[in-house]
């Protein structure tokens, strides 16, 4: 079910897109109010959606550790993965969000013979990071569409991306990499049992959305053309805040309309949905914490006032015994 | 055992590919073996804890409180304000998948619902219909769901079949950790008195007596004196134990199990050896006599009122510092909670051993410090004569617990003690090991019997592990800091594992130790007779 849902949303977004592309009216809508609104849910949404999680204190410091505490000097520490300074939780959050370094431990467990045996699994950690890593350097190619002059990057970024100089227009490394991690992040949701059955639709979703805007775009690239010329134009007057006549508009392709609806429709569905692991990632307290425990007191602020049951109240119920027993006690009677 | 189920049986229909369904839309059995008894009406009055009363999972009607929901839904509102970490993991899991095969009870269980990621879903389904727009308007569509009945009994099925290890936690790309899930979850179901025996009146034995098992001051200081007279009889010395001695150097704190439980029991005999003999000025108590704290399975409140006694305790004695037993759990409280909650230790000074002049700076704000970091320490500045000879009729494998490992990171103290107590030491596997361990399945309070094929199912993954060990390199001990687990894993391995026993880490160190003035010692602490050159050879 969550499938279709899925499918059927995506494609009822693709259909708009295309139908934007050639109504004329529909074209002012998706092409210029859409954005706007958009980009305003996406930072507001996301900023909003920051400032909720930061509003609710962090009693208690419960990193979770994964390797040796700084105990003895004589003992080496695991400082990345279980820091005691801010520069290790540093290293640490940097190594999770740059190369999933948890992710990286997985392994696979099977029974056989009515034995356990692990095996390690990869596969997972390395279609996400090429994900997330080509999603996050194709987003920086296109600075090329919406700034001017171009920021420095985007040439380095391209000749590194097209290194293998294959095809003309050149093959980019990412473009490939993209379609084929979101393709295994997909079947593995349908295959693997175990995920298919936690799976929702909000699952699926991201990955058809993202996914539609990839095969548009690499459609656009390397197979239809489409104005460059027009959607630069077009992207550079948006975030400028520039009037867009209806020429330029009427430049646009029904193509990059589809591709340009996608973009917005994940730009407002980003702070409603689990895509705001982008931001929690960062504030997960079982990762952004130092395991300093012992030598810094942590202040929970709303540290609660408990009843105690104190000495006086257990040695008047036990005096008489701990008396018999030769144990010292405060009061005789 | 009430029971009887074989190992073979209990695998038999375990898959890691569950069928296809929607988990909504299956409910929840108790089967006998696999829950626990409902918390005494007594111990629920006594700890003012609410709706006190005689009532069984297995009953129709659980007699709760009217308007039980509405008091769950407002104590999760209020702890998402709470807790940061509640939010956070309600919010991002993005359902990969990674943590399902990683729980013991899922592979012991192979039962969808012990998959972390829909062990937490029980929860964020709710939390998504009464706190997210989309999961008000859509409901089942995007995981949504109404807490009835049903969802309770779930919830109190599953909850308690999550021993807090915290392993997940290693492997989700978040760091999203199911220990708080399971917490804060049972502490909303304990808002309307849905809470199991076997941490109720443990919590309210500590309360009262100041340990779980309720034994009184006098009961506590005979057994003390029993392992006194153990000792003597092994080493022909006579060791002289303080108890509730103002004005020692330091308290020390142990799980109240090292006094009562098998084989607990030898650990004890040995810290005690160990402070006799580099002559140590320290004291137990009567009132501070558990450093296990029962409520650190339930409720934050309940945590800190256990764990109060520790420093109230430090206080009235005018300790300097406290010294900290082998204990799983325990050290969780005493290295992540117990300054946050009770603190500041002010009255007490930064630990220092005296015997090496060591200051253990890692410890300087709480005040406390483990056994093992202390002995570690000791033996370093080579302050000990220990001949490890005398354990060469054990073989031993180290079992990390939970809390130590990731709670802590307590991971080569106790190894490099073993390494000098004893000559036979082999590692299990290391995906089973350090940050990475087994619970032992009956930890957070399911070590009942009538949980008795869960917890072997929970249980099955550790003992696979020590099976490998055991039938290929001839391991007969299991070493562990951790006095659930010196509970738990002998039946464990009883059930899996026939023929391996299990111990304490200063047990093996009681063994080696040579103490001045001992008579020639022939048989180690379980009285079992030690292995002669020849035999040795």
């Amino acid at each position: 079910m969550g499938i279709q849902l899925s499918l059927l949303v995506t494609v009822v977004i693709l259909l708009a897109g295309w139908v934007a592309g050639v109504l004329p009216f529909l074209k002012f809508i998706f092409g210029v109010i859409l954005p706007y609104v958009a980009l305003a849910v996406f930072a507001i949404g996301l900023i909003v959606r920051v400032l909720r999680w930061a509003r609710s204190p962090v009693p208690f410091r419960i990193t979770t550790t994964c390797g040796q505490e700084k105990s003895l000097p004589w003992i080496k520490q695991n400082k990345l993965d279980n820091p005691s300074s801010a520069l290790g939780t540093l290293g640490r959050m940097a190594l999770e969000v740059l190369f999933f370094r948890s992710l990286f431990r997985n392994t696979k467990a099977s029974l056989k013979d009515d034995r356990l045996v692990y095996s390690v699994d990869k596969w997972l950690w390395f279609f996400s990071l090429a994900f997330h890593w080509s999603f996050l350097i194709i987003f920086l190619r296109h600075f090329r569409f919406f700034t001017e002059p171009i920021p420095f990057f985007v040439g380095f970024l391209q000749d590194i991306d097209g290194f293998f100089q294959v095809g003309l227009p050149i093959i980019y490394i990412t473009d490939v990499a993209i379609l084929v991690a979101l393709t295994y992040l997909f079947l593995r949701r349908i295959f693997n049992a175990k995920v298919r059955i936690v799976s929702l639709p909000s699952d699926y979703f991201p990955l058809l959305l993202i996914l539609g805007i990839a095969v548009t775009g690499v459609l656009m690239r390397y197979f239809l053309k489409t104005d460059l010329v027009a959607v630069k134009e077009f992207a550079v007057s948006i975030l400028s805040f520039q009037p867009i006549s209806n020429e330029l508009l009427n430049k646009l392709s029904p193509l990059f309309m589809i591709h340009f609806t996608f973009v917005c429709t994940l730009l407002i569905y980003f702070p409603m949905s689990k895509l705001v692991h982008l931001g929690g990632i960062f504030m997960s307290p079982t990762r952004n914490l130092a395991n300093n425990n012992r030598m810094k007191r942590h202040i929970n602020p709303w540290n609660p006032v408990v009843a105690v049951h104190t000495y006086e109240e257990y040695e008047d119920e036990f005096r008489e015994k701990m008396k018999a027993a030769g144990i010292p006690v405060e009061k005789e009677e | 055992m009430s029971i009887k189920i074989k190992p073979e049986e209990l695998l038999k229909n375990v898959t890691y590919k569950p069928k296809f369904v929607n988990w909504m839309d299956v409910p929840v059995e108790f089967q006998k073996g696999t829950f626990n008894y409902a918390g005494s009406e007594d111990a629920l009055i006594y700890l003012d804890q609410p709706n006190p009363r005689k009532w069984q999972p297995t009953d129709p009607d659980w007699k709760l409180p009217e308007n039980w929901q509405e008091i769950i839904l407002e104590g999760l509102r209020e702890r998402l304000e709470k807790y940061r970490s509640l939010k956070i993991f309600m919010d991002i899991c993005v359902r990969c998948g990674a943590c399902a095969d990683k729980c013991h009870f899922f592979l012991g269980s192979g039962d969808p619902k012990n998959m972390p990621v829909l062990r937490a879903e029980l929860l964020r389904s709710v939390y998504r219909r009464e706190f997210t727009t989309a999961g008000k308007i859509m409901g089942r569509m995007v995981g949504a769901r109404e807490l009835t009945f049903d969802v309770l009994r779930e919830w109190f099925y599953y909850f308690y079949q999550c021993t807090q290890c915290r392993r997940c936690s290693v492997f989700c790309p978040y760091g999203i950790d199911t220990a708080e899930i399971t917490f804060l979850t049972r502490d909303l179901m304990n808002l309307i008195g849905v809470n199991i025996d076997w941490i109720m009146t443990p919590v309210k034995n500590s309360y009262r007596t100041g340990n779980h098992l309720g034994v009184q001051p006098h009961g506590m200081k005979d057994s003390l004196e029993m392992a006194a007279a153990d000792i003597e009889e092994i080493t022909g010395i006579r060791v002289e134990i303080p108890i509730n001695k103002k004005g020692a150097e330091f308290l020390f704190v142990t799980p109240s199990a090292d006094y009562f439980g098998t084989p607990h029991y030898y650990t004890l005999m040995g810290y005690i050896m160990l402070f006799h003999e580099i002559g140590l000025d320290y004291t137990f108590s009567t009132y501070a006599s558990e450093g296990g704290n029962f409520g650190s399975f339930v409720s934050h409140d309940l945590m800190k009122r256990l764990n109060h006694k520790i420093y109230a305790e430090a206080k009235r004695l005018k300790v300097k510092w406290i010294l900290g037993g082998e204990c799983g759990h325990m050290w969780r409280v005493i290295h992540q909670y117990m300054d946050t909650m009770n603190g500041p230790a002010d009255f007490l000074e930064v630990p220092k051993s005296p015997i090496t002049g060591t200051v253990f700076e890692n410890a300087k704000s709480t005040k406390m410090v483990h056994i093992c970091e202390f002995t570690a320490d000791l033996i370093y500045h080579n302050k000990l004569k220990l001949d490890p000879s005398r354990n060469d009729h054990w073989h031993a494998t180290f079992h990390d617990s939970c809390n130590p490992s990731r709670g802590m990171g307590l991971l080569e103290e106790p190894r490099y003690i073993i390494k000098n107590v004893m000559r036979k030491f082999t590692e299990m596997p290391d995906n089973t090991i350090r940050e990475q361990t087994f619970c032992c399945g009956s930890g957070a309070g399911l070590g009942t019997e009538e949980n008795f094929e869960m917890r072997m199912r929970g249980g099955f993954p550790r003992a696979n592990a020590a099976k490998y060990v055991k039938d290929k390199y001839g391991v007969n001990i299991c070493l562990c800091i951790c006095a659930i687990d010196k509970a738990n894993l002998p039946p464990l391995f009883d059930f899996w594992v026939p023929g391996l026993e299990v111990g304490g880490v200063h047990e093996m160190v009681g063994n080696a130790l040579i103490m001045t003035g001992e008579k020639p010692r022939e048989v180690d602490l379980r009285l079992n007779p030690l292995l002669k050159e020849e035999e040795n050879q």
